[in-house]
């Protein structure tokens, strides 16, 4: 397959970032769209040039360290996809792909298509956690969650933090990610204790982050890979009200 | 003042103007239907309603929660909508908005055509019931029914009507349903009955209020 590819480059966070055209003739459909931005990049090296730096670890679906912006979608055309996950497969031909890094103010752009998403970490550090006494571990039993509560927390827990919800947003909302984290340990008995304190802590941290605000739009939902429920921010909404009133 | 903390807040202060504004928007149409009566019987009936409501106390305490509703909401939405747009990024190939619908991504917009068409309703028959000279019907009463029916005379006037209740009608359907999930409604079974609820109120409102304009240019 021939493919143009229009990718953002950026040498550093201060510098201004524009796009850059290149072209790939011999990518092959089995191909992941990860590794074929590493054949690029074997393409540039041997040039002489700067490859081009972008996120990624694990290369299956589950660390949500890759993230990309592929023809104006977030983790590209197909849904509940993670970037690693999508194939060239999905492309045609002599098809164009635009690839921009996830932009948002909280968000900055380290380098190329590498972002600093360590926005999320600050709001997980301000309230993501149970206190709990440090020894061995308690008897499993003694603490009761029906079967319904645990695959809902669970939900919510698989939120992998890859950030597609703020790059999609039009308000660079971080609502679907602090909501997942805040539901996923209000919806357990041990996380219960803490979660009025957890909740406005949370909220109030993603405030300071430059995050817009949440106009339930849902299109955080419709583009997550790991398909969180908008329904978390509503839980969110709740908690904080519950905690302020 | 505790609305003015963060996001969250402003927006359950958004959602609780707002479905105070949709609670009136009934009223308001029940009220206005009395416009589709037999010509002479709707001017004495209307003139009527209208002389009721506007001696009433308890009205003018709620006329006054109305403008001040349609002022918070209108300043809180602009606040927040100004300040996420510096936050979010630009995207030299954006297909963002297929993941939602378009009167959910343009609120402020839609917005902002109601709140035009607020200044021109306030303007046109607001204004000059409450303070200006405005003729008498056979039973003695303010003839606000005759202002009415003279305005929609006009077919660019009727057209102006219909595209602010075509907007209000969308910003309604994103709207009511929006408002109970700032608020914290998250239970699922509900959350999806109260959407299809604002569908069915932003569709049954609009109409009712597309009706009326239409109603008066035909038969006048």
């Amino acid at each position: 397959m021939k493919i143009h590819l229009n990718v953002w480059r950026q040498k550093h966070k201060d510098s201004k970032g524009a796009i850059v055209k290149y072209s790939l003739n011999e990518v092959a459909p089995e191909m992941s769209f990860l590794e074929m931005l590493d054949m690029l990049n074997l393409k540039l090296a041997k040039k002489g040039e700067r490859p081009i730096e972008f996120d990624h670890d694990c290369r299956e679906g589950i660390c949500g360290q890759c993230g990309l912006m592929i023809n104006g979608i977030a983790h590209g055309p197909l849904k509940n996809t993670t970037t690693c996950q999508l194939h060239m497969r999905s492309f045609k031909d002599g098809d164009t792909i635009y690839i921009e890094p996830f932009k948002a103010k909280a968000f900055p752009v380290i380098r190329d298509l590498k972002v600093d998403r360590s926005a999320f970490d600050a709001i997980i550090a301000a309230g993501g956690y149970v206190s709990v006494n440090t020894g061995q571990a308690p008897e499993a039993n003694s603490v009761m969650v029906t079967h319904d509560e645990a695959e809902s927390a669970f939900d919510s827990a698989a939120c992998i933090g890859c950030g597609a919800c703020v790059a999609t947003c039009k308000n660079a909302s971080a609502a679907l990610f602090t909501s997942a984290k805040i539901s996923h340990l209000a919806k357990l008995p041990q996380g219960k204790k803490e979660s009025e304190q957890r909740t406005v802590n949370m909220v109030n941290r993603m405030e300071n982050l430059e995050f817009g605000h949440c106009t339930n739009t849902e299109a955080c939902e419709v583009e997550c890979p790991q398909e969180i429920s908008v329904l978390n921010i509503a839980r969110m909404n709740f908690e904080y009200n519950k905690a302020k009133l | 003042m505790w609305y003015f903390k963060n996001a969250l807040t402003r927006k359950n202060l958004m959602a609780l103007t707002g479905l105070f504004l949709s609670f009136f928007l009934i009223i308001h149409l029940v009220g206005n239907l009395q416009l589709l009566l037999p010509a002479k019987e709707a001017q004495l009936q209307y003139n009527w309603y209208s002389e009721l409501l506007s001696g009433s106390w308890f009205i003018k305490i709620v006329s006054y929660g109305l403008y001040a509703s349609i002022l918070i909401h209108a300043v809180d939405a602009f606040y927040l909508s100004q300040k996420s747009r510096m936050l979010s990024g630009q995207y030299a190939k954006d297909r963002r908005n297929r993941a939602s619908s378009w009167y959910a991504r343009h609120m402020m917009l839609l917005g902002l055509i109601i709140f035009a068409f607020l200044v021109i309703h306030f303007k046109d028959f607001w204004y000059p019931y409450k303070f200006g000279e405005i003729g008498l019907d056979a039973d003695g009463q303010k003839d606000l029914y005759s202002l009415v029916v003279v305005a929609f005379q006009d077919w660019w006037y009727v057209i102006l009507y219909a595209v602010a209740i075509l907007a209000l009608g969308f910003h309604l359907i994103h709207g009511v349903f929006s408002a109970t999930r700032s608020l914290g409604l998250y239970s699922p079974f509900y959350t999806k009955m109260v959407k299809g609820v604002s569908l069915v109120f932003g569709i049954i409102l609009s109409l009712g209020y597309l009706i009326i304009p239409i109603y008066l240019f035909i038969n006048n």
